[in-house]
Parts: structure tokens; sequence; C-alpha cells
């Protein structure tokens, strides 16, 4: 399967990475690649075959519903680029 | 030719747990911006998220009670977008394998009841706030509530009218909280209902649909789908087509507007997370649970009609809240367990008219479930007489002690002696001669007016039911 500039340019986008205009081509043969793999696989039959959700042969461990977290704003922030009253502030998203 | 109304709803409920779906942060609302979102919450580099108990617990109480099947192994999923409030860059959420699968619920609209399908619900966590308008250009990001445990329920698209819409959100609402796994607080956004409104011609394939989403009223949302069936057959009449977005209510002019639409069409590329295992539910944890469960206001409901005798109206009043049942159950237990329909009547005429007024619910009554029991037991024993009552109603409501503090301080004690009752009847009848010749005469309607008098001679504290017994045997002897 192969991937051409418009279906490169939409997943680019909603991955949020921005490939230029002289790397589409190279994006799309990579992805294709493994696009090619997942056809590869999805040849195989699995009928019978129970979906895996996780490699690992384990079920999820639970926790006790205990609050066991403090409040640690201040340094959490101390890494964000801009900060007001306790908010994280990133530009507008509204109009 | 008419059109059919095709609706179906997407309720978020907010889980009653201590802390987050995936953390040990609190959830408590009104806290500080981000006092309490903790390194897992906001998806710092290695950090490992370790899911809460509680929720599985509360998920399995949704499942029996909708008589659904329960999901043994469920998977969750990361839902990628983009978004400031979404820390991550997914929600933790679930898709093929919901902990809760296909089920029903019963609602009843005019009287007709109606099984709604519910699709499934499955577990998912919370995003953030955003704050808007506090710097030029910029959103405030409040992640408190980032990682919230939250069950949405999703319906089949079931529901033919806005009314049907608004009775399955209602018993939604009111059966999450008999299981006291949500706290049904529409104004803190811990049950939120999104509609699914479209319109066809009867036998044709769904129409496009709209999705109402963030009103926070019953009223509001029942009014808001009225509006969108009439918008859409209005468009849909007049040639246009209908454009598959979310739009939201204007309660001021009873409009809905289009919300502006994301550039993107929804594609938010599923797929399971690889920092959780699959969760599984065994029979055990099923068991547990169901040794656990309340009773289910509609057999609640069964049985006030029942074994106490109340009419369907007055059994579905008194079960509209776990509450207020516990209310009724505790006046009823506390006065011997007969005259339900008189504490039933207490409750939903006088207590439920003073709540109103003042804006209370029934757990924040000024006169408990004891007090008013002490006052009902007291008509019971005869002390005091109904219209008595009221005044000990009045003056509990006051604060001013219980039942028999008031009857004792305020003298309200009923004369139930017939000697004294006879005097007070002689009394009047001797002060009025010519009322009495015209009762004989046949004016019936002067028995009226003579019990008012002897009543009003007593205080208002004579048995009425003597007095008229009484003064009848006088009148016609």
């Amino acid at each position: 399967m192969s991937l051409g500039k418009t279906e490169v340019e939409y997943i680019s986008r909603l991955a949020a990475i921005a490939v230029k205009d002289d790397e589409v081509g190279e994006v799309a043969a990579k992805l294709s690649n493994i696009l090619d793999l997942f056809a590869q696989m999805e040849a195989a039959d699995t009928q019978g075959v129970e979906p895996m959700a996780h490699p690992l042969d384990q079920v999820q461990r639970l926790r006790r519903d205990v609050i066991s977290e403090t409040d640690q704003h201040e340094k959490l922030q101390s890494v964000a680029p801009s900060t007001s009253e306790g908010l994280y502030l990133v530009p507008q998203v509204i109009e | 030719m008419s059109w059919e109304v095709v609706i179906g709803l997407e309720i978020h409920a907010q889980l009653t747990t201590n802390t987050k779906i995936f953390s040990g942060s609190s959830i408590a609302y009104g806290a500080q911006p981000n006092t309490q979102a903790c390194a897992i919450d906001l998806g710092m580099p290695g950090m490992l998220p370790v899911l809460n108990e509680a929720v599985i617990g509360k998920s399995i109480r949704l499942a029996l009670a909708l008589n659904a099947e329960i999901g043994r192994k469920s998977v969750f999923e990361r839902k990628n977008y983009f978004y400031p409030d979404l820390p991550k860059g997914y929600q933790t959420s679930q898709l093929q394998y919901p902990i809760v699968g296909k089920g029903t619920l019963e609602i009843e609209v005019d009287g007709v009841k109606k099984t709604i399908g519910v699709t499934r619900a499955h577990l998912e966590e919370d995003a953030g706030k955003s704050v808007h308008g506090i710097l030029p250009g910029m959103s405030g990001i409040d992640l408190n509530r980032a990682g919230t445990p939250l069950l949405e329920i999703v319906s089949e698209p079931d529901m033919r009218s806005a009314k049907e819409a608004v009775a399955y959100a209602r018993k939604m609402h009111e059966l999450v909280q008999y299981l006291g796994i949500c706290d049904g607080n529409m104004q803190e956004g811990s049950f939120r209902v999104d509609s699914n409104v479209s319109v066809r011609r009867p036998g044709a394939p769904l129409g496009t649909r709209t999705e109402l989403k963030n009103i926070n009223s019953f009223r509001f949302i029942e009014k808001a789908i009225e509006y969108e069936i009439a918008r859409q057959i209005e468009v849909l009449e007049s040639g246009g087509k209908i454009v598959q977005e979310t739009r939201l209510y204007d309660a001021d002019n009873d409009v809905t507007r289009s919300m502006r639409s994301k550039e993107e069409a929804n594609d938010y590329r599923y797929f399971p997370c690889p920092d959780l295992l699959p969760v599984v539910i065994t029979d055990e944890d099923i068991d547990a649970v169901r040794a656990q469960m309340p009773e289910l206001p509609d057999v609640k409901r069964a049985r006030y009609m029942a074994e106490f005798g109340l009419s369907d109206y007055d059994a579905g009043v008194l079960t509209g809240s776990r509450e207020l049942a516990e209310y009724f159950e505790a006046v009823l237990a506390a006065t011997g367990g007969k005259d339900a329909k008189v504490c039933a009547n207490w409750i939903m005429s006088d207590l439920s008219g003073a709540l109103n007024r003042a804006g209370l619910s029934i757990s924040q009554s000024p006169i408990s479930a004891a007090h008013l029991a002490g006052m009902i037991a007291r008509i019971q024993d005869n002390t005091i007489s109904g219209k008595l009552a009221k005044q000990v109603f009045d003056a509990m409501w006051n604060g001013e002690g219980s039942a028999d503090e008031i009857i004792a301080s305020k003298g309200l004690k009923q004369i139930t002696d017939s000697g004294a009752i006879e005097a007070l009847v002689d009394e009047v009848l001797a002060n009025n001669p010519s009322q009495v010749e015209a009762y004989k005469g046949g004016q019936e309607k002067m028995l009226g007016y003579f019990v008012g008098q002897i009543m009003k001679a007593s205080g208002g504290q004579a048995n009425p039911g003597q007095v008229n017994q009484i003064l009848k045997a006088k009148l016609g002897g």
C-alpha cells in the first residue's frame, strides 16, 4: 500500500507533527512500509484467536481509592512556559 | 407527511470516588486551580497510571441495575486528539471492550411505559477546564478535573420525542444516585447529558444528526431538543440539508447555535493503551456487588403500592430520590408502620412544600424524620388534631424542638374529655338561639357555623370528631 501526499498531510496534521514539503516523499515511503507490514499480518489466518489487548499475559492491578497525592503545583509549574494565579497559560483556544 | 424524531443520549456520570481514575489525587470539587493535579494527571514522562478499584464496583452496580452484560475483560484505549485541557494528547477511554455492555432502562411518559436500549457504558477520564479572559490572547488551564472518573452511558437511538429523552435522562439521574455511584449534581457537571437529535420520514434510514451539549438542566434539555427538532424540520422542508455538528443551547433566547466546528473531522485513532492491562471481572466480584445492591426505584415503587397501599402517584413521588424514600421509611417505621398514607401526605404536601419554598432538599430538612414521626404519633393517639398539628409542624420547622416539647410549651394538647366538649357545645348553643332555630327549621349548613364557634371557644383544641358527634347528638335530641 502506498500513501500519497494528501494522506501524509492529513496524518501529520492529526498527529500535530510538521512535515516539510521536501520530506513528504520520504515520510510517505516509511509509512507505506509500516502499512505493508500490517497488511502482511492481516493476511494471517486468525480464525478462533482471541484478540490480544496487551502483549503481557497479565491483568490490571488495582489501587485502593485513597488520596495519596499532595499539592505540588508550584514544583510542577516551575517547568511550565507560562502560568498565572495557579493556571497554566496557553495561546487562546477560542475566539 | 409527518416526520419521525430520533434521539439518542450520551450521559457522562462522574463517579463518586475519593480519587482520580488513574492517580491518588483528590477529585473534591472547588479546589484552587491545579492543586489536585499530580504528575500522572499531567502526563509527565515516566508516569504509570494505576486503576482505582472503586470504579469497578460502581460500574458493576450500574450493569446490574440495567440488566446489562458485564465486560468480563475490559480494555482501556487511547482516544487521540489535541486540546490544551488534555495534557497527554489522548483521553484514556474504552471502545471495543467496555466494562458495561448492552442493557435496558424502562421509562414512562404520560402513563405509557417504554424500554430504552442502553448500548454500553464505558469508563474514561475527564479532561481539565479552560478558563478564558484572564489575560488577552491567552487561555488558562486548570487540570484539577483531568483524570476524574466518568462512566459514559450511551443509549440506543430509541427515543422518539423530547419528553421521552428527558424521561430517560431523569430516570438515569435517579438511578445513578440510588446506586450511590454518582452525586447527580448537574450544576457542578457531575451528570452531563449530550443529546443526538435527528428527524426522518417514518421508515426511512436515519437522518443526519446534530449533537446538543453542555445543557445543565432537564427543563432546558427538553426545550433545546424541541427547538432543534423544529429547526431541522424547517431546514429539510425548505429543501436544505442538516449539517452534522455540535450545537449549543442559548437559554436566554431559546435557540440552539452552531458551535464553531472543528477543522478536522473526528478521527481519534483509538488503540489499546499499553500502560494499562486488561481489567478482569470475576463471578466473585459480581456476587460481592450484588450482595450490596440497594433496592432499585422501580422495585421500591411497586413495593410501596403493594405493601403500604399507596397510589401509583404517591409511590412514584416518594421513591423519586433515595433520600426521600429513606426519610419516608424512617417516619413510617417510627410511627409503628401503620398509616402510610398519613405519613406520605405530611411528607408530600406540608414538608415538600416548605422545602421547596426554602429551596432545600430533603437531606437539608430542618425537621428530622424522627421529629415528624413524633408529631404524627401525637395525631395517632389523639393528643393533637390535624389542625393543631399544622401549628406543631410550623414550630418544628422553626427549630422550636420536638412535637412533644412544642405541644407542652404552647399548650396545644387536644381536648378529648367529652364532658369538657359537651360543656363547650352547650355554651355555644345557648349563646346562639336564633341559629339553633334556623338549623331546626332546615338550614343544615348551620352545623358548620356551630362547629366553628365551638372550635374557636376551645382555642382550636377540641377534638373535631368528638365535637361533631356531640353536637349532632344535642341538636338531633
